[in-house]
């Protein structure tokens, strides 16, 4: 399979056309966004912790199938989790598309992103929400 | 125009037949000659300018000087004109801090476009909140040129500065400068223009244009980068400060004080870029000898071969005006596909085109897109490769039908 066909799959397709955990979240009790001044895209990531469980996230945004469908995924994976749970999932998603690390089974449906690490110029994409995300649950 | 020799003469474009380079607008490839004088500079010539008393640096500040020659040949000014500076960028805020700076007050308008790119409009940001002055814009038609019309009541004798781009770096869009500029000068407003994309496209005359700054790039102009040029009318540039002080700039230093040498010597502080001065001479000579008309003739005989070959590609969208007022580049959305995927898709395939706002945010807000893909043409561009530009995305667009 070639790097393109391994990446936009239709699971990326699927979160990119219709993303889970999209839009406002009102009880939000953390906020933090996240820009790529080079192309444009942002994204905001809302938290509502209850003790240091993210009892919901949700996000919005504009962006490349690639930034929306990571920034759906890890809101899938993160919510219900301990914080510092998700920030550890967020260093083995970084470590597996920044570094080209092995891939994390506990990173689930987010191991479809594994591609991206062979396309340096869309590393940025990826790990945009994921900034975010850490700059939410400081 | 022998299309096949001047491939030739760009290494990378000759060592690379997979690839199709269609991203000139942010920066150009360069010629062996470019290469071969940077390189013979630092063998042969290495040495200060301005202030050695030994041959070699007399040899390289007459190569140093030979380079401002060419640009001044390049585009109709005077030797005494041609200040060297980095880029674009640097020219413009050369221009914002050593004028705007110093004669701009409190309730003075700086009018600008819809379609500059932000080194063109930061500059004056940062200098308008210094001194209070507003900066206004002249709007766009849905065709994307500028609204004309609009300046009869945008150009208000508080405007003391008309900033605009001669070529859009997004939609190719070529502006009237000559008229707006004549227009400026009737309203007493100084005129600054951003020749990014003109200066390596179109044939440009200074003078004619009425430009009272006109700035440029080297390395979009088969230069180095490093090297860009401002042209000042001497005028002006005489009865300005300095913008950055230091070595070369000076006539006499004080512990206290100092008095500035002329232009163009007062606005290059500190050792110049010389080598690569040298190469973008060389450059500039590569370019006039060919010539700028056939330059910009060829450029729109890729780009009307383009628009009508990209036509047969369904759900693609393409901006910009039709007509002789638009230089070779394409800016274009394919279905629902965001443009990054896009310029993926398109890397994959070997052609390389820039996605993103390409530095022109209120462009892109006017346009309602957050981001656009982009194909920029030059000399070295072929209709073949047109050809296997639009048989990429045909191809695209049947395997990824899912995702538009």
């Amino acid at each position: 399979m070639s790097v393109l066909d391994e990446l936009y799959r239709e699971i990326i397709l699927k979160h990119y056309q219709n993303p889970k955990n999209f839009g406002v979240l009102p009880q939000a009790t953390k906020t933090a966004g996240g820009m790529n001044p080079s192309c444009g895209d942002q994204v905001e990531v809302m938290v509502r912790l209850e003790g240091d469980t993210i009892a919901d996230i949700r996000f919005q945004g504009q962006g490349c199938a690639i930034s929306t469908a990571s920034a759906s995924l890890m809101t899938e994976l993160v919510k219900g989790k301990k914080v510092a749970e998700a920030l550890e999932l967020s260093r083995k998603f970084q470590a597996m598309v920044v570094e080209g690390a092995p891939p994390d089974p506990a990173l689930g449906d987010l191991l479809a992103l594994q591609g991206v690490a062979k396309l340096p110029a869309r590393v940025k994409c990826a790990t945009l929400a994921w900034h975010a995300l850490e700059e939410a649950l400081k | 125009m022998d299309l096949s020799r001047i491939r030739e003469d760009f290494p990378l474009i000759a060592g690379h037949p997979e690839l199709v380079y269609l991203d000139s607008a942010a920066t150009s490839q360069k010629p062996k000659r470019v290469l071969e004088a940077l390189d013979r500079y630092y063998r042969e010539l290495n040495a200060n300018v301005h202030r050695g008393a030994y041959r070699l640096s007399v040899a390289a500040t007459e190569a140093y000087e030979e380079a401002r020659r060419r640009m001044a040949r390049f585009l109709g000014a005077e030797e005494r004109e041609i200040v060297f500076v980095r880029n674009t960028t640097e020219a413009l805020n050369l221009v914002a801090y050593a004028w705007g700076l110093r004669n701009l007050k409190e309730g003075d308008e700086i009018l600008v476009t819809e379609m500059e790119h932000h080194a063109g409009l930061v500059p004056w940001h940062l200098v308008a909140g210094l001194k209070g002055a507003r900066i206004k814009a002249i709007p766009l038609t849905e065709e994307g040129r500028l609204d004309l019309s609009a300046l009869d009541t945008l150009l208000t004798e508080r405007v003391k500065v008309v900033s605009v781009v001669h070529m859009s770096n997004v939609l190719g869009t070529i502006n009237p400068v000559a008229e707006i500029a004549r227009r400026a000068k009737e309203a007493g407003a100084l005129v600054v223009v951003d020749g990014a994309q003109s200066a390596p496209h179109l044939p440009v005359d200074v003078k004619a244009l009425g430009a009272d700054f006109f700035a440029l790039s080297g390395h979009k102009m088969l230069g180095p980068t490093g090297a860009g040029v401002l042209f000042g009318r001497y005028e002006v540039l005489e009865g300005m400060m300095p913008f950055l002080g230091g070595g070369e700039m000076i006539r006499e230093v004080h512990v206290d004080r100092s008095t500035y040498a002329p232009p163009p010597q007062r606005f290059e502080a500190g050792t110049p870029p010389i080598a690569e001065a040298i190469a973008l001479g060389e450059a500039a000579s590569y370019l006039m000898e060919i010539g700028m008309e056939r330059v910009y003739a060829h450029d729109r005989a890729l780009l009307e071969y383009a628009l009508k070959r990209l036509a047969e590609v369904p759900d693609l969208r393409v901006y910009g005006p039709r007509g002789e007022d638009r230089g070779g580049v394409i800016p274009f959305t394919l279905g629902r596909l965001h443009p990054h995927d896009l310029a993926t898709f398109l890397d994959q395939e070997g052609i390389a085109v820039r996605a993103g706002h390409h530095c022109a945010q209120p462009l892109h807000r006017k346009l309602g897109l957050a981001a656009t893909a982009r194909a920029s043409f030059y000399l070295y561009n072929t209709l073949e490769e047109v050809d296997r530009f639009v048989e990429a995305l045909l191809r695209i667009h049947t395997r990824y039908r899912a995702w538009l």
